[in-house]
């Protein structure tokens, strides 16, 4: 399908968040949108897939004007859909009951044709669905697949992907890559791929456009190198991440043959000492134990067997609120489930976690506020409800929240769905608290973030737990083979 | 956006929009059985005003509404349907009736004693929905719902057995309290209790104020919104819950007490009345402002107070409030979906049904 976006334009308040976008992209092309956290590109999606109207300008499909749609339905049925970051599915529902709702399944609904449907959409781009599997036992890579799936059936031609490759793992990855180009070959659909992930883009792309403060700064052919791709992003090369390895002898938490069950994978026996100052990458696929690992260093789940010491006191059993009062800071995967609040603004947050007193005294959270976004270089106003800041914003804010100087931060996967400034900001920040004497845990899907900021890794694989006692001296394949299960050559380490 | 005086004008729109409909719908209602609207008007607004003492049932009506209302308020914010007030309000009656019945003390000693004494029933009994919610994981709609069925049984049990009446048992009431046990009205022209009109000012104040400027009432709204997110940055989100089950079961107790110590002047079977079933209705009406919430439990107690002057004035039935009471329960629900549509992430409605207190532990995303 042919799209040709005319002159665009959308506001939000001071805003201009697509200023005058005008760009095409024709049948059978895969084409990557690029630019930092707030360029305008999830709003340009936004309107492409009917999430949300443009305050003016046109939209064209296959030469014709495609009138106002103002509902995702409604840009659908034009023939365009949307695969959301995080898959928009009904966690109790089963596949195929995922699949059908949205469809025109008539009032009769035969579950036969619709399975037998579901069958051979997947079939063909290589995809492995159980239909009458519960959502909720689905990996990210299934549900994705399924939504990509029940998108198709619904006649979709043109597809927009925000953040596919997240959290999904390095196979799915692939199969993934070779459905969309199988869509874009054969089928001729267009291909529109939102992404961080410059080495994405570089696989599967025909060519990428780049957003740059609401407006269309740049295109590109593809082949291009990352470096090309940066320095169109943000007109400048970055410079590499140095190591720096900081010895401090004190313990900061120690988790003594710990035993951690989980709702499908179970660590046994896991012993792991973190000092001050170390960096500790957590490695794995999603739901290898990594994740229990490190809710276990913030009291969220309890060891059913072992010890767990902070700062050498014994917090074996101990709450999450004890934890916190020992120092230690968590902080989620998905901002605005848990960590962020939505509806209450930047002071409120602001408020929760530093005024003590029984009355709160506004005046003062909001000087803070002001004081912690100056700081933080947040983009948005004490009074800002928080949804209404960009993904890299919210980061920055949950940042603001955590204490100065914890003994332990453990994070799970810091810098997702962030840009390569605003993740390398995040670090810097996570740096120089650890500069102080803070140990960092944190767990990432990316491999390069792992292997660039860890002193330390663990990789996880359903539930076995491997050290790799210096990352400096391992790279991405090694890494990439260990979350895969194969770990021969490691033990003949 | 919309400046503020614009956005208070629209919020005001849309908590009226369905009190009028409703009328218009029971004024055909009216027109279709033989009468004129007009005249039920008049006969309703007789009702509420034509005297001192007519005007005394409304405000009589309108003082157990408010305290719910502004109890339930407190429930709202933190994400709670305490739809067990009722159950509350009767336990309150209840505790406050033992004192009336059994407790020999002056009035100065024993009218506090009773206020205290519902207002430790009715948190009690707020406090085993909360219980059964933070540590069981009973959702507190099914609580609520459970705890006011076992609160009505249990009263009717005291009623028809050991708090019965010396001379014939009917199960209609308790005996009469005495005089010192009962709360004094202004005058017999206005037959209002001063002290529970003090208590309602009381609550408000209170209430609004901790709600706005306490740690307390952050904490509630934090855990309202999102409970896992609040229990992550150190809210204490069961206790969060806990007391706000406490806050509103003592206003609704206090309610309760109202009912028996003044109304009635016994216990009565089911002495609460559906006023705190109405309670939830007034603050769904107006999402998490207590004055609104005063304000709109005025106008109901004008309608269903008023409307006792149905029959004697033209010969329909005193059901016909319940009638627009419905049309209004409906409406509501109608205007909050425009509300949403017409002023996005605007003062919101009150937490929808969905809205829980977590009670497991987080686990990792799956």
């Amino acid at each position: 399908m042919d799209i040709e976006l005319k002159h665009i334009h959308k506001r939000f308040g001071a805003v201009h968040a697509n200023n005058d976008i005008s760009l095409k992209v024709s049948a059978g092309h895969i084409v990557a949108v690029l630019g930092e956290n707030g360029a305008g590109k999830s709003t340009l999606m936004k309107i492409l897939s009917g999430y949300q109207p443009a305050d003016s300008g046109e939209i064209w499909l296959d030469g014709k004007s495609a009138g106002s749609y103002r509902t995702p339905q409604g840009a659908i049925s034009a023939g365009i859909g949307m695969l959301q970051q995080d898959p928009l599915d009904i966690p109790a529902f089963t596949v195929l009951e995922n699949f059908v709702y949205g469809q025109n399944t008539g009032f009769l609904f035969s579950p036969r044709k619709w399975r037998e449907r579901l069958k051979s959409i997947s079939a063909r781009l290589g995809f492995e669905l159980d239909s009458d599997q519960p959502i909720a036992h689905l990996s990210i890579g299934q549900r994705q697949q399924l939504e990509i799936v029940r998108l198709l059936s619904m006649g979709v031609r043109t597809l927009i992907l925000d953040e596919p490759t997240t959290g999904i793992s390095a196979e799915q990855k692939l199969v993934l890559f070779k459905a969309l180009r199988e869509l874009a070959m054969h089928d001729h659909m267009s291909i529109l791929l939102v992404s961080h992930k410059l080495e994405d883009v570089i696989a599967l792309c025909d060519s990428v456009v780049v957003l740059r403060g609401g407006q269309l700064v740049g295109k590109l052919q593809m082949p291009a190198t990352t470096d090309e791709l940066v320095r169109l992003m943000f007109g400048q090369e970055l410079a590499p991440h140095a190591h720096e390895c900081l010895i401090n002898p004190k313990i900061a938490i120690n988790l003594d043959n710990v035993t951690l069950k989980g709702k499908r994978v179970t660590v046994e026996n896991f012993s792991m000492k973190i000092r001050s100052c170390e960096v500790i990458g957590l490695a794995g696929l999603e739901e290898s134990g990594q994740d229990l690992i490190l809710r276990a260093c913030v009291g969220l789940i309890k060891a059913t067997r072992g010890q767990i010491t902070v700062n050498s006191s014994d917090m074996t059993g101990k709450s999450y609120r004890d934890f916190l009062a020992g120092n230690v800071a968590f902080g989620a995967a998905g901002r605005l489930e848990e960590g962020l609040i939505a509806g209450l603004t930047l002071t409120e947050h602001i408020a929760l976690t530093t005024e003590n007193k029984t009355l709160v005294d506004w005046a003062r959270a909001t000087l803070v506020t002001d004081h912690k976004i100056k700081q933080y270089n947040v983009r948005g106003r004490p009074d800002s409800p928080i949804e209404t800041l960009s993904g890299g914003n919210q980061q920055r804010l949950l940042m603001a929240l955590m204490p100065d100087n914890p003994v332990l931060m453990a994070l799970e996967q810091p810098t997702r769905g962030l840009d390569v400034d605003s993740a390398r900001w995040i670090w810097q920040q996570l740096l120089e608290r650890r500069a102080h004497g803070t140990a960092i845990l944190f767990s990432s899907p990316d491999l390069d973030e792992l292997v660039t900021y860890s002193d330390r890794i663990f990789v996880a694989y359903a539930g076995r737990i491997v050290e790799i006692p210096d990352a400096t001296q391992t790279n991405i394949d090694e890494l990439g083979r260990l979350i895969g299960g194969n770990f021969e050559k490691e033990s003949a380490l | 956006m919309n400046p503020p005086s614009n956005r208070t004008a629209l919020t005001v729109g849309f908590a009226l929009l369905p009190i009028i409909v409703s009328l218009v719908i029971t004024a055909v209602l009216v027109l279709a059985v033989g009468s004129n609207p007009i005249d039920v008007l008049v006969a309703v607004a007789e009702g509420a005003f034509r005297n001192s003492n007519s005007f005394a049932g409304v405000v009589n009506f309108w003082i157990p509404l408010a305290l719910c209302s502004i109890g339930l308020i407190v429930t709202f914010t933190a994400g709670l349907w305490n739809i067990g007030v009722e159950g509350q309000m009767i336990v309150g009656a209840v505790f406050a009736s033992w004192a009336a019945l059994f407790v020999d003390l002056p009035a100065p000693l024993l009218i506090p004693l009773e206020i205290v004494l519902a207002m430790i029933g009715g948190g009690l009994w707020a406090a085993l929905v909360g219980f059964l919610k933070t540590r069981l994981g009973v959702h507190e709609i099914f609580g609520g719902v459970a705890l006011n069925a076992l609160a009505n049984v249990w009263s009717i049990y005291l009623i028809s057995g050991p708090w019965a009446p010396p001379t014939g048992g009917t199960a209609q009431a308790t005996a009469p309290f005495k005089d010192s046990a009962l709360l004094p009205p202004l005058s017999s022209e206005f037959p209002v209790s001063l002290l529970a009109l003090i208590l309602v000012a009381a609550a408000l104040v209170i209430v609004t104020f901790a709600l706005r400027g306490t740690r307390w009432g952050l904490q509630l709204k934090a855990t309202g919104k999102n409970s896992k997110s609040a229990l992550l940055l150190g809210v204490p989100t069961l206790q969060s819950a806990m007391t706000a089950f406490i806050v509103c079961g003592m206003l609704a107790g206090i309610g309760g007490a109202y009912r028996v110590l003044f109304t009635y002047a016994s216990l009565r079977p089911l002495a609460s009345g559906g006023i705190g079933f109405l309670a939830l209705l007034v603050v769904l009406l107006v999402g998490l402002r207590p004055m609104f919430a005063v304000m709109i439990a005025f106008t109901f107690a004008v309608i269903l107070g008023g409307s006792t002057r149905l029959k004697v004035a033209l010969q329909l039935d005193q059901s016909l409030a319940g009638v627009l009471q419905g049309f209004i329960v409906l409406l509501v629900l109608l205007s909050n979906g425009l509300r949403q549509r017409f002023m996005p992430a605007a003062v919101e409605p009150p937490t929808p049904i969905t809205a829980t207190v977590e009670v497991q532990r987080i686990q990792p995303p799956v």
